[in-house]
């Protein structure tokens, strides 16, 4: 086929719109000024002064930890779920589980973290559990939510799984559950994988369902940020942006290197 | 061609009455919700043999043989395994073994991890898994393959490991669906001449899912033609092919020439037909279990009909015909003729090309006798 | 192969393994702890919630902890139900929640049709990029998704701020500054911004599949490219187009961030007056009507129509 010129110069403009604020963002993390648009010089104290800071080193120290802890809880319930769903097609309440656990998706975060924070109200008042809110309300709202997306990543593999790779395993004299160890979870390891890093950057990212549900003294990074942001331009948030798009830039190139690596493989599949 | 089990007559147990089946299969029948997969079959296989299930898709061969591996249980019916009930025992504690259409070898596994697997579920001794997976690996000729995974075999290796692993356990019974279908034709021939050396090697009980009838004619000691979940007929390849007890069987494997007929003479020796279609008599040299003026229908082979362009002898006055040339198909070894009969019916002949180059065989638009003997045909009542 | 001898009975298989046979003791089969487990944690942490917002929406604003009035009372050992609809009410005479909620889909349904717009372009150019390039492009797409979603719209206000990168190359070509930052103009380019990857993705996917001898064919039978695109491309994506739009629709339509830091206070939006109704002014039963209200308003329709769109799918497939 011919080309025009359209689609390229449109696709030029697309990433350019994608691009632009962040690259200013990055460049602006090492402006001298606090004024984060004018240039004044080339400086680092803007990362000096965000690890000098004790309140968003706290903050991202508990942002870690929730989402380390909420993605695996998620990634456990979500793989139990999407196997499920998936495996076993006829049970009770079956049509209930799958449109619970996909309404997440489209539920406003506004309605999830209000409804969460009234239950845990509700919760202490008449169970005397959670005592206040805080790390383990945050986790538990983050691991319902994160559960969904893990589902439909797990479920999606499970349904491209040939179903003859696990009765082959039965067939040679595996037992349920040793299928699912031996068989199931190293192939879809991958889907895990995804599934996990997705609830995690999830979490770590939620700015609304964790201002419901977290406590006095137990403000997230999304938190933090928000408060500074809203006051205006902070040029410590500017290097702490830079210092997370260096990260995920990393991981992402990682992960794509790696897949490019394993394509060849999958193709003769 | 893959060369048949010569059993000699006696060594075929399901020709002796007293002989005891290894796989009893007795009144199975599976429903998905109201659809019959399989209805009311029953079914004896006995040890050493090599039983092909042989149908169409949805005809109920795979259903069946997913019953016998136990990954689907019965509606109703039993299924005995050597002397066992093992009708609603699960897959993994039954003494039988599948072979995937699909091979089904686990991606994450190297070939020899993959034939060692239902070793290791046995927990038999290190040792004697090296020992027996080496074993395996030389029978199925892939020595210096057991470190590759299985996307770095051709579809023939692949399919040798998923051989290879389903023998591992020394099944009693090893389930083969559709063993040769994803192989191309030339690589098919050969295997298929492998698979029954190893058969026959082993001793082990073989049953064969296939929807290609040559290879169940060559391979099979008998064969169970499957139509709409139910065994529409079990014997050897011979009587499937010679003896058909059915329209449908004898459509369904070769090509075929079939009329209708009504019976005008039925005696203990012989039985004429008259065939409006074929536009003569059809004499039949045999007793038929049939009645007076019943409506049957009468089957042939295409090589059983002798072309000729005198008229031959005739003493019954039946199993002539004439017709026309209308069409010849050179295949080399014989050519195949269509011949337009005076009645309008078009009979399929093959006549064997025994002499080279012959510039005296029948050809295009010539008028023509056909002609057949009184054994020659199948009388079929269904 | 003398080995093969298939009179010896075959090595005795264990019937359980630990677990199994552990679960087994209490009446438990594998099967329904898998499905029990995802079911209970959803059931307390998802669906009872849900219930607890519809009780609350049901109760007045009290000062006290809890600051709403309680459903159940203990009066001379009788207990009592009260329930109060004023809040139910007040949505719809005041005229704020009203328009709040349409200027909610009036919004949402603008950025969905810019982001098709540009997205669609942006994915037919990746799908029909060398195919050494398209996962390059496709990083590209996703990365922004990876970084911080708060981060990208703080990058936003950096760059259409009164003194903000926008306005100073405007300023060199001698452009009198741009007022964007507060205004609906801002949140819909927020919106665009941020759920832009969304659009793309199922656009590409489907794009890739796209298979090119249809549009040979059809450029063989005289259709112009515009002509092929209309008739051949576009109907055939519409999956895309369709999962694309409903992935910016519905996280937009509640969203809250974006209004707040790029809005201005006429940018009413139903996620940002929940927010404000509990934040702002404490209003714990109100929050939880409006909670209800966009439940039944907004996302029983939009699962109702993921459904439908699902089941059309489905038949699609099996066609």
């Amino acid at each position: 086929m011919r080309r025009g010129w359209f689609l390229p110069v449109t696709a030029t403009l697309g990433f350019a719109f994608l691009y632009a604020p962040i690259i200013s963002l990055v460049i602006f993390s090492f402006n001298e000024s606090r004024l984060v648009t004018v240039w004044s010089g080339f400086s680092t104290k803007w990362y000096g002064e965000l690890f000098a800071d004790p309140q968003m080193l706290g903050a991202a120290w508990l942002s870690a930890q929730v989402a380390f802890v909420s993605a695996t809880i998620a990634l456990v319930l979500g793989t139990l779920c999407a196997v499920a769903l998936v495996r076993f097609k006829r049970f009770r309440g079956r049509t209930v589980l799958a449109g619970t656990v996909s309404a997440p998706l489209v539920m406003p975060d506004v309605i999830t973290g209000l409804a969460l924070l009234l239950l845990f109200v509700a919760m202490e008042a008449t169970l005397g559990w959670p005592a206040g809110r805080g790390l383990v309300t945050i986790i538990i709202a983050h691991s319902t939510f994160c559960m969904a997306y893990v589902t439909v990543v797990v479920q999606s593999r499970l349904t491209d799984l040939d179903l003859s790779l696990e009765e082959a395993a039965m067939d040679l004299g595996a037992t349920p559950v040793r299928v699912f160890f031996d068989i199931t979870l190293p192939i879809i390891a991958p889907a895990l994988v995804s599934g996990w890093l997705l609830a995690f950057t999830l979490s770590l990212d939620d700015l609304v369902i964790a201002s419901f549900v977290s406590g006095p003294g137990s403000s997230t990074l999304p938190m933090v940020i928000f408060s500074k942001v809203r006051l205006g331009v902070s040029p410590d948030v500017n290097a702490l942006a830079t210092i997370i798009i260096g990260i995920v830039a990393l991981g992402v190139f990682a992960a794509t290197v790696l897949q490019l690596r394993s394509r060849p493989k999958k193709l003769r599949n | 061609m893959a060369k048949k089990p010569q059993l000699a007559i006696d060594t075929r147990p399901w020709r002796d009455p007293a002989a005891k089946p290894f796989v009893r299969i007795r009144n199975v029948t599976k429903k998905f919700g109201d659809v019959h997969a399989v209805h009311d079959v029953s079914l004896d296989i006995y040890k050493s043999e090599l039983f092909c299930l042989l149908g169409g898709s949805g005809s109920g061969k795979s259903t069946l043989l997913r019953m016998l591996a136990g990954f689907e249980e019965p509606t109703a019916g039993t299924i005995e395994i050597d002397g066992q009930d093992m009708t609603h025992v699960a897959p993994y504690n039954r003494p039988v073994n599948m072979m995937f259409q699909s091979y089904a070898l686990f991606p994450h596994m190297n070939v020899e991890q993959n034939i060692a697997y239902g070793l290791k579920r046995d927990h038999l001794p290190k040792g004697e898994i090296a020992d027996r997976v080496a074993e395996l690996l030389s029978l199925v000729k892939l020595s210096d393959y057991g470190k590759r995974k299985p996307h770095q075999l051709s579809g023939g290796q692949r399919q040798r490991v998923a051989l290879a692993r389903a023998l591992a356990k020394r099944p009693k019974l090893l389930l083969l669906d559709e063993p040769l279908g994803a192989l191309d034709k030339k690589l098919r021939e050969e295997t298929q001449f492998e698979l029954v050396k190893i058969q026959e090697t082993l001793g082990v009980t073989f049953i064969v899912v296939t929807h290609d009838q040559e290879e169940a004619m060559s391979l099979a000691t008998r064969i169970g033609v499957m139509n709409q979940g139910e065994i529409a007929m079990i014997g050897e390849p011979t009587d499937i092919y010679e003896f058909p007890n059915s329209r449908f069987v004898a459509g369904f494997i070769g090509s075929v020439n079939m009329a209708e007929g009504v019976v005008i003479e039925d005696e203990p020796d012989h039985v004429r037909i008259r065939s409006a279609e074929l536009g003569c008599d059809i004499y039949v040299d045999h007793g038929v279990d049939c009645a007076p003026d019943q409506i049957l229908w009468w089957a042939v082979r295409p090589e059983k009909i002798h072309l000729s362009r005198e008229a031959p002898d005739n003493p019954h006055d039946a199993n002539v015909t004439r017709g026309l040339v209308e069409e010849i198909s050179y295949l080399g070894d014989m050519s195949v003729y269509q011949v337009l009969l005076d009645s309008g019916k078009r009979l399929r002949v093959t006549q064997t090309n025994t002499v080279r180059g012959n510039p005296d065989s029948i050809t295009w638009d010539e008028p023509v006798y056909c002609t057949w003997g009184g054994n020659a045909g199948s009388v079929l009542t269904v | 192969m003398s080995s093969y001898d298939i009179d010896s009975p075959p090595p005795r298989r264990r019937a359980w393994t630990g677990v199994e046979r552990a679960l087994a003791a209490v009446g438990l089969s594998g099967k329904a702890l898998v499905i029990a487990a995802p079911a209970i944690w959803l059931t307390v942490f998802f669906l009872v919630p849900l219930a607890v917002v519809f009780g609350i929406s049901l109760t007045l604003k009290q000062f006290g902890r809890p600051p709403y009035t309680p459903l159940l009372t203990t009066e001379e050992g009788t207990v009592q139900l009260t329930l109060h609809l004023n809040n139910y009410i007040r949505l719809f005479t005041d005229s704020l929640y009203v328009a709040a909620y349409l200027n909610s889909i009036k919004i949402a349904l603008i950025s969905t049709i810019i982001a098709l717009l540009i997205g669609y372009p942006m994915a037919y150019a990746i799908a029909r990029a060398p195919e050494r390039w398209r996962n390059i492009l496709l990083m590209l797409v996703i990365l922004p998704f990876w970084t911080s979603f708060l981060l990208r719209v703080y990058a936003l206000t950096g760059f259409m701020r009164g003194n903000g990168v926008i306005n100073q190359v405007l300023a060199v070509f001698g452009i009198e500054p741009l007022v964007m930052m507060q205004t609906d103009f801002a949140v819909y380019v927020g919106i665009v911004y941020t759920y832009l990857p969304f659009m793309i993705l199922p656009l590409y996917t489907n794009l890739v599949k796209l298979d090119g001898a249809l549009l040979e064919a059809s450029a063989d039978l005289g259709a112009r490219p515009a002509r092929t695109f209309l008739s051949i491309t576009l109907p055939l994506s519409m999956p895309g187009i369709i999962a694309g739009s409903m992935l910016v629709f519905i996280p937009a339509i509640g969203e809250f961030v974006i209004p707040s830091l790029l809005g201005g206070p006429s940018t009413l939006m139903i996620g940002r007056v929940l927010w404000d109704e509990f934040f702002a002014n404490t209003n714990w039963p109100r929050a939880a009507a409006v909670a209800i209200a966009m439940l039944v308003a907004v996302v029983v329709p939009v699962m109702l129509l993921q459904k439908a769109q699902d089941a059309v799918q489905d038949s699609g497939r099996t066609r």
